[in-house]
């Protein structure tokens, strides 16, 4: 094998990482405004200058990704850039985007340029992260990632909770990347290869390697940590309550998109050749049966679990779980059309949630933390309780949603995966379980819309800037749910 | 045209949510349920017998050959011209609702929209889309409108509603989750090109694939028709619901399942009724199973009005038995029962949005109860004559006598039973006598109860212009086809010959 | 023609209600109508040829032609007689009523209504235009018994409601497997399969049954003989019938017993021995025992009876008893025998004139028992009374007349009609008859009792104030009575015009 950096043109690897660049540029450049200029100002225009140029940031970033010839890859696999991948970035950039500039209206905290170029750093980490197809690569954006997303937990320094939750979250974390890193080096020491494609040609084969499969389940462990999948989702209602409430949004969304597309890429394109078979009466070893029992359990054991929370956020990160669950289909069909469906979900879920999380965010101020503090929200921010129903009625799958068409398309594609509709027991389990979840997201809207708070509850007062952002994400869950076209056509196989 | 009803009633939805006034936004209800039951006439009279209308085709999800296709035939023509009847009956029946009347008739009107929506539906996929959209608004319409059982008050009252409404919602939805998984599957199999119906019709799948998705569709549809056992959030829900929604959801949300059955269940998956080639319990076939669970549904459903004490649960329960007569036509699989159990949704969704009038909206906002014995010693037939008389013809029609819809109906779905399974005659037979028993029951517990002595002369509010015309409306059009049936079987019976239908023509048909 | 006729009550009732504010010009347009009712019921007996044996003055409309259903409406001798007779006994009955305070515009609407019903129920010859009005003339009945009833009104027109309806269901369930078998609803094409013993064939290619065809016509058969015995009262389907009679204001009872006890064995006639001769000749042993327990135990009940109008209401149990019997011996042989056909017709034309004769006399018994409660504040005891005889001649005169045309006295209008309905029965089941002359007996006996306690014996001194008729009242009644003794010494009244009828049907019976 020879030397890696002899092969790498730091032009190209220039211009392939340009968007990345422009991200981690603004990031710094909003930390060194706000820890100079910006000292002694209020708290409210730091905030609102230090998301002013991580947008810029972004939408150069964006720009570049658009029209800008990006696409291409360097040797090893360190970093393939497809349509797909930008696509995914695209989404991510957006993602970022929107926390950005839900993230002004928060009060906690004085350090505002830190908070916000965290979440800049880890947006760059997580365009890292689907750009390659390299082992050692994918675990250092990982690692970056993770890193910025515990100290995002952690980041309200008055709040007990929200150590507690950072200090969680991090212990999980750690265990999962041991876990991740156990079987990454199985996997080279198997195949001889880092590369995700050379990988997939050394593994491929009618018997599998017993080694290969303790690789197979150990990089599945270590992905189930970072996408909340259960058995391995302790972390997640811990972190999503206790975490700032952007920040938890910001987990729950671009993290999440991330992560699933990377886990994609590392099975579908490194174990191509030991997916083995999930179906009834087919099964077959391989990294499907082990996604399959892992799908159940996290639809069984979110939506379960989410009917008893009396947290708002404990409630939306059970839900989460089960989302998990659903996207695995995704992964567990592993065709095009499965991908598509995977990536279709993810995006509009990590919308709805990040709109959940950034309502909640700004009430906040008004102590509201569980599900019956939201009574008679309907008369107090009438714009905002509207909102707050097409997310949540997104997420429970009710057309013409989002949610809707993901879960269609997603049960669709696992269907269609296995001859004679193998994956039928795994869809119904899925389906019925999303006939659970409507319940309790019910008793949230029930809240908002049916129980009458106290009469004179004054009216909520939310900054102009977080209404419309979460506007423009009830507006995106609506229009993506009506014109799924619109972003199939981008994403679709 | 066609097509106005759906967007007529969303867009009244808008309008009446953004009304200034209460009264305005009663207008606006009104005038959108009375032009989408105008559309609905319109329709009707350029009617030629076996006509098949294609309202829009327009591509939706190229990539998945989704397409926006709305269409017409028959069948779905009598249950657009039921849904605009309950609808503007339903306004005219809430005109006094106070407590957030905008937000009543938005919700009120897009479960209109969204039943239209799934009347006109050509695509499977549309179809379901507009299907759910329909129990969202349920919930709401329950859970903060709704009234409580007899006898609770206050806190007990909230959550009894609140129960009643969110077991609506996740029964409906349940339901809908099975066919939901049987709609993907179907997909899956047709080559995953396209959704239309005549596509999936055309993809002739394979008998034991329909064998398995039947049931799963039929019974995911049934939940909403109140098929027994899965019955059990009607009556709750009937009970629970503001006098509007009661109409509504007995009138037309059951009949969303019913409809369901046939144009998916049914016309997709016909093979699916075939025998098994072994018999379980004497039963040979899931269409044997199903008809046995449509009789059981109609004696147990008028067994159980029998001894209710709650006026709206005997009309609920009634429901259960009705919608029973349509399951058990639709099962015998023959050209005059189908055409029965059609009938039967369009009366019973008229017989019973009267009924709930007048229990829900004549007597109980008079009254403030529902509770039998105590309504008799108010000798509400001397105090409100007009709702008296009103339920005495709702109750006529409902038990099926002569001259009315009911009769037409039945006595059709009797005749296909007779057909196909003779032997379930006699509890069908028992069925309807214990119906007549529990009306009678009702009609005299309610209105004719002896006067106690010394029983104050209870002064109640007159009966309102917009009671007396939407009582007038529905008796109107049970009366219509009671006496001229030919009005909706000349639409119902072309239709069953169309090609969409081949699947079903077959063993007992004529 | 005969539309007209039956939507001309319904119009009357609709201005009675109209009118309802104008308290007794209401009474006056109720009579005015059920009078033109009569008096266009007559012109259909004038008009009818009694030579054609066929339906006249038809009329047919398709109606729902997929489904079988048309509107076919024709009448024969059977339903002249029948329209005449609810004409007449309408009449009477709201005459009756005239005078009686609690009866409202709303009752005298319903009334109309009822006529309304039993005309389309006598005219109807297709199976779903007939149960229309089977069923539409039970409502008003059901709330005429049901408001304007005694003390225990509600129980009894709950039983007088279900007994009906189940009766009802059965028959239309029965009709519905002809209907699979045969594609036919109208009861002239039935009768003509039944007849043929095409029907039984057609039920057992048709319809998905176990067991044999027969079996499966003769459980259709059972299904719609429950309906009318149901409302002829047949034992041991009677039950509702003294409860109802006796609760029900005695203007509605007239009604009742008149008129709609008659639409049971008029479907005896019109449909179960026309459609199934056959298995009504099968079934002919239980049927002989129903007629017989129907004409003897009621006999004897009513003798025990303490009530007059409880008395009344068995005694017409066991009037119709003889219809019944009279039906079911005509069934007994096949027609070929030309000696039994004579007997034959000589049952049928007993029973139309026992129809016609029993609605005349019962409507004028309940007439009087009106005015008695009237008089004595609504005590109807028998034992309440004694030697009215004396306080009040006229009424005691007239009522005994109308008692004695019952007890079937020759020279009133009761002997002609039961007279040849034995003459017939004695001859084709001479077990059955000898069995019914108990019944003749006790009927004598109960009403003779009726008359010794009531009119003769010593004078109850709380009634020797009691008024006797008014001029009006005589006025009134008078028609009734001279009727009575028409028909007793004239049969050929009515005889006359049913003969061909009745020959068809005898004709008919070959199989």
């Amino acid at each position: 094998m020879s030397p890696i950096l002899n092969a790498v043109s730091y032009a190209e690897l220039l211009r392939l990482t340009l968007p990345e660049i422009a991200v981690a540029v603004a990031g710094l450049v909003l930390l060194a405004l706000d820890l100079t200029a910006l000292r002694r100002a209020a708290l409210k225009l730091r905030f609102g200058v230090g998301a002013l140029i991580g947008c810029v940031g972004c939408l150069i970033a964006a720009y570049l990704l658009l029209h800008a010839a990006v696409l291409g890859s360097l040797p090893e696999a360190m970093f393939v850039i497809t349509p797909l991948t930008c696509i995914v970035q695209l989404a991510l950039l957006g993602l970022a985007v929107l926390t950005l500039l839900l993230s002004t209206s928060m009060k906690f905290t004085a350090n505002v340029g830190e908070y916000l170029a965290l979440i800049l750093f880890a947006t760059v980490a997580m365009m890292f992260l689907v750009a390659t197809q390299n082992l050692l690569l994918i675990f250092v954006a990982l690692e970056f990632l993770s890193l910025s997303l515990y100290v995002l937990t952690g980041f309200d320094k008055q709040s007990r909770q929200s150590a507690e939750a950072s200090l969680k979250y991090f212990l999980f974390g750690g265990m999962s990347a041991g876990f991740l890193l156990f079987g990454m080096s199985l996997l080279y020491g198997v195949s001889g290869s880092i590369e995700l494609p050379k990988i997939a040609a050394a593994v491929s084969g009618p018997a599998l390697d017993p080694l290969l499969l303790v690789a197979l389940v150990m990089v599945a462990i270590g992905f189930g940590f970072k996408v909340a999948a259960a058995p391995f989702h302790l972390w997640a209602p811990d972190a999503y309550q206790g975490a700032p409430t952007v920040s938890a949004g910001f987990i729950a969304s671009s993290s999440k998109v991330a992560s699933f597309f990377v886990f994609g890429q590392v099975v579908m394109v490194g174990l191509a050749g030991a997916a083995g078979h999930g179906a009834y009466r087919g099964y077959a070893p391989g990294w499907v049966p082990v996604l399959c029992v892992m799908a159940a359990l996290s639809m069984v054991v979110g939506n379960l679990a989410a009917i008893a929370q009396t947290s708002v956020r404990r409630l939306l990160a059970y839900s989460a779980i089960g989302h998990a669950g659903y996207m695995l289909l995704g992964l567990i069909a592993h065709t095009p059309m499965g991908t598509a469906a995977l990536l279709y979900y993810v995006i509009t879920y990590a919308l709805a949630t990040l709109g959940a999380f950034g309502a909640l965010g700004s009430l906040e101020a008004e102590g509201v933390d569980k599900i019956a503090d939201l009574a008679g929200l309907y008369r107090r921010a009438p714009g905002l309780s509207l909102c707050m129903l097409v997310f949540l009625l997104s997420l429970a799958g009710i057309p013409p949603l989002a949610g809707f068409f993901g879960k269609f398309y997603i049960f669709a594609a696992a269907l269609q995966a296995e001859p004679h509709l193998g994956l039928l027991w795994l869809v119904l389990l899925a389906v019925a379980m999303s006939a659970v979840s409507l319940y309790y997201y019910l008793r949230v809207l029930k809240q908002i819309y049916v129980v009458d708070g106290a009469r004179d509850a004054p009216a909520i007062q939310v900054s102009l800037v977080t209404r419309v952002t979460v506007w423009v994400l009830a507006a995106l869950v609506v229009v993506l749910g009506c014109a799924p076209g619109l972003l199939l056509r981008w994403i679709g196989a | 045209m066609l097509a106005w009803t759906i967007y007529i009633s969303f867009l009244g939805a808008l309008a009446a949510r953004l009304s200034p006034s209460r009264m305005l936004a009663r207008v606006v209800a009104l005038l959108t349920a009375v032009a989408g039951l105008g559309i609905g006439l319109v329709a009707l009279r350029h009617w030629v017998p076996g006509e098949f209308l294609t309202v829009a085709r327009v591509a939706w999800i190229p990539q998945l050959g989704i397409s926006y296709h709305l269409a017409a035939d028959g069948i779905s023509l009598t249950l657009v011209l039921l849904t605009g009847i309950a609808a503007t009956a339903g306004v005219l029946f809430s005109w006094n609702i106070e407590k957030r009347t905008q937000e009543f008739f938005a919700l009120y009107l897009v479960l209109i929209g969204g039943v239209y929506g799934v009347f006109l539906s050509f695509d499977l996929f549309l179809l379901f889309v507009f299907y759910e959209i329909a129990i969202i608004p349920k919930y709401f319409l329950i859970a903060i409108w709704g009234s409580a059982k007899r006898g609770a008050a206050g806190e007990d009252a909230g959550s009894q509603r609140e129960y009643a409404a969110m077991k609506l919602a996740l029964y409906s939805f349940a339901g809908s989750a099975l066919v939901l998984a049987g709609m993907v599957a179907a997909w899956v199999a047709s080559g995953g090109h396209s959704m239309s119906f005549d596509a999936l019709v055309a993809a002739h799948f394979s008998a034991r694939l329909q064998m398995g998705l039947f049931p799963l569709v039929f019974v995911g549809f049934a939940v909403l028709a109140g098929m027994w056992p899965f019955h059990t959030w009607a009556p709750t829900g009937h009970a629970a619901a503001p006098t509007a929604a009661s109409m509504l959801l007995a009138g037309v949300v059951m009949k969303l399942g019913a409809y369901g059955c046939l144009r998916v269940a049914m016309m997709l998956f016909p093979a699916g009724m075939d025998p098994w080639g072994f018999r379980v319990l004497g039963l040979g076939s899931w269409r044997e199973v199903f008809a046995l669970l449509a009789v059981i549904g109609i004696v147990y459903g008028a067994s159980v009005a029998l001894v209710q004490r709650d006026f709206k649960f005997v009309i609920g329960y009634s429901s259960v038995s009705h919608m029973g007569f349509v399951l058990l036509g639709l099962m015998t699989l023959t050209q005059i029962g189908l055409d029965g159990a059609v009938l039967q949704m369009f009366s019973h969704g008229v017989i019973a949005g009267l009924l709930f009038a007048v229990v829900g909206r004549m007597v109980y906002d008079r009254t403030h109860t529902r509770d039998l014995n105590e309504l008799g010693p108010m000798q509400l037939a001397h105090a409100i004559p007009f709702a008296a008389v009103t339920f005495i013809l709702a109750g006529m029609a409902s038990i099926g006598l002569p001259g009315f819809s009911g009769f037409i109906a039945e006595f059709q779905v009797l005749i296909g039973t007779w057909r196909s399974f003779a032997w379930m005659i006699a509890v069908a037979g028992i069925g309807i006598l214990v119906g007549i028993a529990f009306t009678w029951r009702a009609l005299t517990k309610a209105f004719f109860g002896e006067a106690t002595l010394g029983a104050v002369e209870h002064a109640l509010p007159p009966i309102t212009l917009p009671e007396t015309l939407g009582a007038l409306l529905l008796l109107a059009s049970t009366l219509t086809v009671g006496l001229y049936p030919r009005i909706l079987t000349d639409l119902i019976l072309p239709t069953l010959h169309s090609p969409l239908f081949e699947g079903l023509r077959r063993g007992a048909w004529r | 023609m005969i539309t007209l006729l039956t939507l001309f009550p319904i119009a009357g009732g609709l201005l009675v209600l109209a009118l309802s504010k104008l308290g007794d010009l209401a009474r006056v347009v109720a009579v005015v109508f059920a009078a033109g009712a009569l008096a266009v019921a007559g012109l259909f007996w004038y008009g009818l040829d009694p030579r054609n044996p066929g339906m006249q003055f038809e009329e047919h409309h398709a109606w729902a032609p997929a489904l079988g259903i048309a509107y076919h409406a024709g009448v024969d001798g059977l339903g002249v007689l029948m329209l005449v007779l609810s004409a007449v006994v309408t009449l009477m009955s709201l005459a009756a009523s005239w005078r009686n305070e609690k009866h409202g515009p709303v009752y005298f609407a319903l009334v109309l209504f009822l006529e309304a019903g039993l005309f389309g129920t006598f005219t109807a010859l297709n199976f779903v235009h007939w149960f229309i009005f089977w069923e539409l003339s039970l409502i008003p009945a059901f709330f005429l018994v049901r408001i304007w009833g005694g003390n225990g009104r509600a129980k009894a027109a709950a039983q007088f409601f279900l007994y009906t309806m189940v009766g009802s269901v059965a028959l239309l369930l029965a009709f519905l497997a002809l209907f699979v078998a045969t594609g036919q609803f109208d009861f002239v094409q039935l009768a003509q399969l039944g007849r043929s013993g095409a029907l039984t064939t057609a039920l057992g290619q048709n319809l998905h049954w176990g067991g044999s065809p027969e079996h499966l016509a003769m459980l259709l058969f059972w299904a719609a003989f429950l309906g009318f015995a149901v409302k002829a009262a047949v034992v041991p389907f009677h039950t509702w019938l003294p409860s109802t009679y006796a609760e029900a204001s005695s203007e509605t009872t007239m009604l009742l017993t008149g008129a709609m006890s008659k639409m049971g064995v008029y479907g005896f006639l019109r449909v179960l021995l026309p459609i199934f001769p056959t298995q009504m000749q099968h079934a002919m042993k239980p049927l002989l025992w129903m007629a017989v327990a129907s004409i003897v135990l009621p006999a004897f009940a009513a003798w025990a009876q303490k009530d007059l109008k409880r008395t009344f209401a068995y005694s017409s149990i066991n009037h119709l008893g003889y219809c019944v019997l009279g039906v079911c011996v005509a069934a007994k042989f096949t027609g070929s025998d030309a000696g039994m056909a004579a007997e034959k017709a000589a049952a049928l034309t007993g029973v139309l004139l026992q129809m016609f004769s029993h609605g005349l006399t019962a409507a004028c018994l309940f007439w009087f028992i009106a005015l008695l409660e009237r008089r004595s504040g609504g005590l109807r005891g028998i034992e309440d009374f004694g030697g009215l005889r004396k306080v009040v001649p006229v009424f005691s005169g007239l009522m005994g007349i109308a008692i004695f045309a019952s007890l079937g006295l020759p020279g009133l209008n009761g002997f002609p009609a039961e007279f040849l309905i034995f003459k017939g029965a004695f001859a084709l089941a001479p077990w059955a008859s000898s069995a019914a002359v108990l019944g003749l007996l006790m009927t004598a006996v109960f009403l003779l009792t009726v008359i010794q306690k009531v009119f003769s014996g010593p004078v109850n001194p709380r009634w020797s104030a009691m008024p006797d008729l008014t001029l009006t009242e005589r006025l009134a009644l008078a028609p009734a009575i001279a009727l009575m003794f028409v028909l007793g010494l004239y049969p050929q009244l009515i005889t006359g015009m049913l003969h061909t009828t009745v020959m068809q049907w005898v004709g008919g019976m070959g199989f």
